[in-house]
Formats: structure tokens, C-alpha cells, sequence
């Protein structure tokens, strides 16, 4: 008997059960399903987080002042931004980036929308804070010294303020003065509830103008030369500032607070990790109860098959090719209702599920269907083996 | 002359261990030469079935020899052994033993397969045979839209499509109404005036008035070993 004709004995076996042979697949589908997209939820969400972080900036920091209502003593100015600018003291500052915002709103014929934060800054800040512009372009430092005003839009401000118009060199009116959109900012994903495409950037200097006045900045962003000399310019910064606001070197608490955007990543990509291996454990525990269940089913499944063994013994089967028969089904049946389900999961895979975009492991994939088809093969096997050692008597009487 | 098909001697069959030792066969000594036609009779318990399956090679003898066709079984190993009954047994159950949900000219097939006969040659055997006991017309049917009769007569026609040196029946009408007996009966009938050998067990004095021995088994023994005349019942009779 060819082997060719055992794998047609094998699928005559799947089909004269279909209900059975459905079913069981669905349990190893559930299974391997479960898992991969268990996993692919828990990475997902890592991902997101860790994006949402690098969208801010990862080699910079943020300078902020602790104190209340802007006193001269402990405000931010515009005099220590350029002090921190220093080639001598701070080796490792690749720019600084004074930023002033307060709300606005921004009108274009007749329509006005109110932006969250109109933003006043220099060049660098675009790289610095890892906010390219889209379309257009973005101010020049020499728009910054002569104080044009140019502004930059978000994309929730051109879509209100311009649908289906190209917002490039339109005049909008901010504070009672007129500004030339020069550029529309790519869209950022957001980090909250705040909407981070609802924003306008414009010169420092502009904005100090129209806006703000000349009073104390809001924070200054100091971009570092690369990502691990981040550290090195907090120290410097401090320093710099320590010596700027007069804080003596053993105060406890100074008037400056420094936020680093690295720390902060660290810290969440740790918390993802944690989140990650808790949603292993889940999926470990579903890959387990998967397995059970293809455990379960192809027990049952040859175990109500022993008397059809019997009758075969008797018809002259030898045990081998009982065995091939029962072991290409169990393959089949896992394999099938494997590949069923990471066909399933990839499909799963493009919907959001619980807010959180999922992101296939492929190890995971290799994993549950490694783990079910095995599993499968296993209690597939050994029931029939067992039965076709039996001999064909007490197989016939097998109740 | 030729070698008898079934050669036993003294064959025993011991279930269980001490106190609880059952002879469920105490020392058969039997042969059945080629083309005869056997009826072996008992009450239950008599060991008669236990008999049957160590003929058809399903069950093994706790003591005694058994030669089958010349071969001596019990020394056979399992790929030899699938492949006496394959060739040498053509085997009948009471409860027909059919595959389930399989057509019933792929119930004949299924001998053949694992003979290692090609498909289109096994087709037309098992229609043959089918045709032989007068089945041609239902060989697409499954096992459960057939009556019992019927379902009986596909065994039988699985049983000899290998054309076995030796039909095995247990007890082959012990679920069929009268009907389907005479049914199985006559193609019984019909395959030994053919040659076929038959050796079948039964508790009806009817259809063991049919065969040209009849053998009584009485607690593992023989007691009663007959040659008649075979009474051919019914529109058969000539």
C-alpha cells in the first residue's frame, strides 16, 4: 500500500466525520489564535508607548520653572537660553530652543479656530523636538530676528481652518495681528487626551510681540549631541543655571525642574517589558489550555476510533499502516486548524482590540503552532498506536 | 492430496489466573479440508466465539498448534500475521462490523487496499463482488441506509473479495430477521458450490442443518463431530 493511499485513507477518515473533524480544528484554530494575538495585543501596546516617547524627543531635555506667577527671581528668560548656548561650559548642548506658548485663536475668513498652544521658539526647535513640517517650510533664524510674523500650522488647524484649501501663504489673523502660514507640520500621533496636531508654531520673537509680552519663558528645550550624552548635558544645564539663579550647591530644591525625555523612555519601555512578559504568562497559560483541549479532542477522537481499528486489523491492516493513517490525520488536523488559526490572528491582527494596535511576534507564531502541532501529533499518535498494538480482538470489544 | 486448510490441534484457551481460571477452550483438535462447508454449534459459553477468533487470527491461543493453509500462525510475526488475514481469512462478523460512514463499495475496497491492489482493479473486484451477493445496485450507499440483511451481505462480499483459502462466520444471522437470513444464507450456499471452504459458528439448528458438517462444542470440547447431508431450504431446493 502506497503511501499516496494512506493519505487518501487519511482524508477519507477527516471527511466521513466532517462535524468532528470541524470542530476539532476549531479548538487547535482557538488555540494558536489566542495566543499569537494575546501576544501581539501586549507587544502592540509596548510599541505605542515607546513610539508616543520617541515622538518627543529622546536626546533632548526640558527646562521648566517650579516657581508661581512668573517672579523675576526664579523665572526662565530669554538671557539664560543664550547662556546655555555655551561652547565652553556646555560642550555637549547641540542647540537651545526657548519656547513661550499660550492659546490663541487664529482666524481665516471669517472662520476661527482655537489653537491649544501657540507656540513661540526658534529653528532648532523643529529637530530638536522631533517635529518635521509637512508641507511648506519652517521659519528661518532670521525670521526670528526680525521678528516676522510666519507661522507654522498643525494639522487639526489646517483642516479647520483650510478644508480643501492649500494653507501655504494664506494670511491668518492671531491676536489682532496678521501672519503668513508658511508650513503645515506632519501629523505627530498624540500623546493624550490633548490633541498634539493642534498647534501652531511661530518666531520667538513674533509671538513675544503679539501674544505672550517679554515676560518669563514657558520652558527651554536643550537638544543634546546625541542620545547618550544626554546626561551630561542635565549636569551642565544645571550648572549653568545653578550659577545663573544664584541656588547654592547644597539646596534642596531649585526653581528650575528638568524633565529627560531618555529617563522617561526608560522608564516605560521597562514598564512595556513588564507588560509584556504578564501578557506571555496569559498567553502561556491559553497556549496550556489550548493544548489541553487538542489533547482532549484527539483522545476521544481515536479512543471512539479503537473498534474501527479493530475492524481494519481484521481486514488485514498491518499495524504501520494504521498507524500513518491515524498520525497524516492528526498532522493534517493540527496543521490545518494551526495555520487556520495564525490565518485568523493575522486577519485579528489589523483591527485595533482594545484600543491598542497589535503587533505580530513572529516568534509567537512559530511558537503556538510549534507547541499545538506537536501536541496534536502527540495525542493523536499514542492513542493509535496503542490501539493498533492492541490485538484486533480486544480492539473489536474496545467499548 | 492437498494440505487441509485448518489444522488444529489441542488448542487451549486459558482467561484469568488462579482461582478465577476460566478453559474457555480445553484441547480442540479439528481440521477442515478445502471446499467443505462447517457448522460449529454450542451453547453460550460453550467457547465456540473464542474458537472462531483464534481461527481468524484475532486471538491467540494459549497453548496448541494452528495451522493455517500450511502455515503455522502462531509463529508468525504482526506484519506476517496482517497479512494471513489479509489473504488467507475472509472473516464475518455477527455485528457486520462495517466501516462507518463509508460507502459500501469502499467497505469491499478495503481488503484489497491493503493488499496493495491498484484503485481501478480494486473498484472492479469489489463490484464484483458486491455483484456476487447480489448488492451491485447499492454499492454507493453507507452502511446506515442499508438493512441489516444487507449490511451483512457487504460484509460477506468483503470477506471473499480477497478470495480467502477460508470464510470465518460468528454467529453471521444472529441479528438478522428470517428474511435476511435465508438472504445470506443462500450466497452462503452459492460460494461453497463454488469451492469456497466455510467454517461458521451458530446457536440455529436451521442454519447448521445447512452445512455438510456440524460440530458441537461443549465446554471447550468437541463432543459431536458429523458429516450430513445439507438441507437446501426453500425455492432452493432442486
Amino acid at each position: 500500500m502506497t503511501f499516496y493511499e494512506v493519505v487518501r485513507f487519511a482524508l477519507r477518515g477527516l471527511s466521513a466525520n466532517k462535524l468532528r473533524t470541524a470542530l476539532t480544528m476549531l479548538g487547535i484554530l482557538i488555540g494558536v489564535a489566542s495566543v499569537i494575538l494575546l501576544v501581539a495585543v501586549g507587544n502592540g501596546s509596548a510599541k505605542a508607548v515607546s513610539d508616543r516617547i520617541e515622538a518627543l524627543g529622546t536626546n533632548t531635555i526640558t527646562v521648566m520653572s517650579t516657581g508661581r506667577g512668573g517672579s523675576s527671581s526664579t523665572a526662565l528668560t530669554k538671557d539664560m537660553a543664550d547662556a546655555l548656548a555655551d561652547p565652553v561650559l556646555a560642550p555637549d548642548v547641540k542647540s537651545v530652543s526657548p519656547v513661550v506658548s499660550s492659546s490663541a485663536t487664529v482666524t481665516y475668513e471669517g472662520s476661527d479656530h482655537d489653537v491649544n498652544s501657540f507656540t513661540g521658539t526658534t529653528p532648532a526647535w523643529f529637530t530638536a523636538s522631533n517635529t518635521p513640517v509637512g508641507e511648506g517650510a519652517a521659519f528661518t533664524a532670521d525670521d526670528e530676528a526680525q521678528a516676522r510674523r510666519v507661522v507654522v500650522i498643525g494639522q487639526t488647524v489646517a483642516e479647520e481652518l483650510f478644508p480643501g484649501v492649500d494653507p501655504i501663504d494664506k494670511q491668518v489673523t492671531v491676536g489682532g495681528a496678521l501672519f503668513t502660514v508658511i508650513g503645515v507640520l506632519e501629523e505627530k500621533s498624540s500623546t493624550g487626551i490633548q490633541d498634539s496636531n493642534d498647534t501652531a508654531v511661530a518666531p520667538l520673537s513674533a509671538v513675544r510681540q503679539v501674544l505672550t509680552g517679554y515676560g518669563s519663558l514657558n520652558s527651554i528645550l536643550v537638544e543634546a549631541a546625541s542620545s547618550d550624552k544626554v546626561d551630561a548635558v542635565q549636569s551642565e544645564v544645571s550648572t549653568i543655571l545653578n550659577q545663573k539663579l544664584s541656588v547654592s550647591d547644597n539646596a534642596t530644591s531649585t526653581p528650575y525642574r528638568i524633565q529627560n525625555a531618555s529617563q522617561l523612555l526608560e522608564t516605560q519601555s521597562e514598564t512595556a517589558d513588564t507588560f509584556t512578559t504578564l501578557l506571555g504568562a496569559v498567553a502561556a497559560i491559553s497556549l496550556l489550555v489550548g493544548g489541553i483541549g487538542i489533547t482532549n479532542i484527539m483522545l476521544v477522537t481515536v479512543t471512539e476510533r479503537t473498534r474501527e481499528i479493530g475492524i481494519r486489523k481484521a481486514l488485514g491492516a498491518p499495524r504501520r499502516t494504521i498507524l500513518t493513517q491515524f498520525l497524516i490525520e492528526a498532522t493534517l488536523l493540527s496543521v490545518i486548524g494551526g495555520a487556520l488559526g495564525v490565518a485568523a490572528a493575522l486577519i485579528g491582527s489589523h483591527f485595533t482590540i482594545v484600543g491598542v494596535k497589535p503587533v505580530i511576534v513572529p516568534s509567537s507564531v512559530g511558537l503556538a503552532l510549534g507547541v499545538s502541532i506537536a501536541i496534536g501529533l502527540f495525542f493523536g499518535g499514542l492513542p493509535a498506536s496503542r490501539a493498533a498494538r492492541l490485538r484486533p480482538i480486544d480492539a473489536l470489544r474496545y467499548e | 492430496m492437498s494440505r487441509p486448510v485448518l489444522d488444529v490441534r489441542d488448542l487451549k484457551k486459558i482467561y484469568g489466573e488462579g482461582e478465577a481460571t476460566v478453559h474457555a477452550l480445553a484441547g480442540v483438535t479439528l481440521t477442515v479440508e478445502r471446499g467443505d462447508y462447517v457448522a460449529i454449534m454450542g451453547s453460550s459459553g460453550s467457547g465456540k466465539s473464542t474458537l472462531m477468533n483464534i481461527l481468524g487470527a484475532l486471538d491467540v491461543p494459549s497453548t496448541g498448534t494452528y495451522l493455517l493453509d500450511g502455515v503455522d500462525v502462531s509463529k508468525l510475526a504482526d506484519r506476517q500475521l496482517a497479512l494471513a488475514r489479509n489473504r488467507l481469512i475472509g472473516f464475518i462478523f455477527q455485528a457486520f462490523n462495517l466501516i462507518p460512514r463509508t460507502s459500501a463499495v469502499a467497505n469491499v475496497e478495503l481488503p484489497l487496499a491493503y493488499a496493495g491492489v491498484k484503485p481501478r482493479e480494486r473498484r472492479r473486484r469489489a463490484l464484483e463482488a458486491l455483484d456476487v451477493v447480489g448488492l451491485a445496485d447499492r454499492a454507493r450507499h453507507e452502511p446506515n441506509q442499508l438493512s441489516g440483511g444487507q449490511q451483512q451481505r457487504v460484509a460477506v462480499a468483503r470477506a471473499l473479495v480477497t478470495e480467502p483459502a477460508l470464510l470465518l462466520a460468528d454467529e453471521p444471522t444472529g441479528n438478522l430477521d428470517t428474511r435476511s437470513t435465508e438472504d445470506v444464507l443462500t450466497v452462503f450456499d452459492q460460494l461453497n458450490a463454488a469451492g469456497r471452504t466455510i467454517v461458521l459458528i451458530t446457536h440455529e439448528p436451521e442454519v447448521g442443518d445447512r452445512t455438510k458438517r456440524l460440530i458441537r462444542l461443549v465446554d471447550g470440547r468437541i463432543v459431536h463431530d458429523v458429516r450430513q447431508t445439507p438441507v437446501l431450504a426453500g425455492r432452493h431446493a432442486q
